[in-house]
């Protein structure tokens, strides 16, 4: 194994068509930020699947650990009244 | 942890697989489903990198620029499914480099009909339309396996798949319908890739040791010889279709199970070639290992160049 320094890893998102949000795709190895655009072009784009594309180096993204799912999450739960489904209305009243 | 916590999370961990939940590379596993994972993943990645080899033999070869621009673009594809599934396996904290590191020094494996020669162009159709389909009966199933990053990469691998196929029934097609040595030409590379292909399923269900564990994680949805015969009932009638003969005297239908039986499977044959033994395993590995050693000043060029344009970017700044 070589001592010098590997390709970081970078992140991939991918904005299938105008009006539609970028989505992760995947992830690639390059040396710099214009190589993982071209690279990613390649890897995940060869059928039309993009008209723009993000890379975001691996390192820079902080993920939330789903060990801590319960204290983030699950105070939702309880809180029906944020759901239109809550409210009891009259039949008459067809679409609210 | 205590070894009773783990028993716990086992058991829970167990029941999200039940549920057909998926599992994400942050959530708790046991060890062994990191390390199964890692194992077959990587194998299945580096096969689609080895995979490459036998059908670059033909790429300044093929008979028309038709051919020619879907061959390389079926290599290109190639890639990107080993790229897939190595950035899949890299999720579960195992790096490139280590992955490589396992491919060359010959500790990891990789499917073994890549270690047979492609002789005649009609390899490319014999390929295309066998080993891509054997591996696409493979692989659809693992499009709902409970590990989230595998089963996202198995469903781009599955859709690009479908064209790996076509092209090399088209090549196998044309040759069967051409002069009589073309189709001599076709009808020899079925000979040589059809048993290769039926041993790329696995050993049969009671010699397969992974099987059991593997279905219980979704790893694995049909045992091999299940596969093996799905793949025979749909293959036959696609030679008969083209006049090519399936090269197994003991091949009949069999109007009771409404499926083929076929004949005896040279497993010790497979199992040389696993072990290493198989006509290219030496060839493989060494061109896999130069291009990658051969290839170190570009990447290290490249990090270089990387950081230089970084500095100066910098220095303008100030």
């Amino acid at each position: 194994m070589s001592n010098k320094k590997n390709w970081p890893l970078w992140e991939i998102f991918v904005r299938s068509k105008n009006g539609l949000e970028h989505r992760h795709f995947g992830s690639l190895h390059a040396a710099d930020a214009e190589m993982a655009l071209e690279n990613a072009r390649d890897v995940y784009t060869r059928r039309n699947e993009g008209v723009s594309i993000w890379v975001v180096e691996s390192k820079h993204i902080t993920a939330s650990n789903p060990e801590h799912n319960g204290e983030l999450f699950e105070p939702a739960q309880d809180k029906v009244y944020r759901h239109p489904t809550f409210y009891d209305l009259p039949d008459e009243v067809k679409h609210m | 942890m205590s070894e009773e916590q783990i028993r716990s999370l086992e058991k829970q961990f167990d029941e999200r697989i039940a549920r057909d939940e998926k599992i994400e590379p942050k959530d708790w596993m046991p060890e062994k489903y990191r390390h199964t994972h890692i194992r077959q993943m990587s194998q299945h990645a580096h096969s689609e990198v080895v995979g490459m080899l036998p059908e670059g033999n033909w790429i300044t070869r093929a008979p028309s620029l038709r051919r020619k621009v879907a061959l390389l673009a079926k290599i290109q594809d190639e890639a990107g499914h080993g790229l897939y599934l190595y950035s899949a396996t890299e999720t579960l904290g195992v790096t490139r480099e280590e992955l490589y590191d396992q491919l060359h020094s010959g500790k990891a494996k990789y499917s073994s009909i890549f270690n047979y020669p492609t002789l005649t162009w009609a390899d490319m159709g014999a390929i295309g339309w066998l080993v891509d389909g054997a591996a696409i009966i493979n692989q659809v199933p693992l499009c709902n396996t409970s590990y989230g990053p595998y089963a996202r990469a198995m469903i781009r691998v599955c859709k690009e798949e479908s064209f790996h196929q076509r092209q090399g029934y088209e090549i196998m097609m044309k040759l069967a319908n051409g002069t009589p040595e073309q189709k001599d030409m076709a009808q020899d590379a079925l000979n040589r890739w059809w048993w290769p292909s039926l041993m790329m399923l696995g050993p049969t269900d009671d010699k397969s040791v992974h099987t059991e564990q593997s279905m219980k994680w979704k790893l694995k949805r049909k045992t091999n010889d299940e596969l093996r015969q799905q793949f025979i009932d749909q293959t036959v009638p696609q030679a008969d279709l083209i006049g090519l003969t399936i090269p197994d005297p003991d091949l009949k239908w069999n109007e009771e199970r409404q499926s083929y039986d076929f004949g005896a499977i040279n497993w010790d044959e497979f199992w040389q070639v696993v072990k290493g033994h198989g006509p290219c395993n030496k060839e493989r590995m060494k061109a896999r290992v130069n291009a990658w050693e051969e290839g170190e000043w570009v990447r290290d060029a490249a990090m270089a160049y990387a950081e230089k344009k970084q500095e100066r970017k910098q220095k303008q700044a100030v």
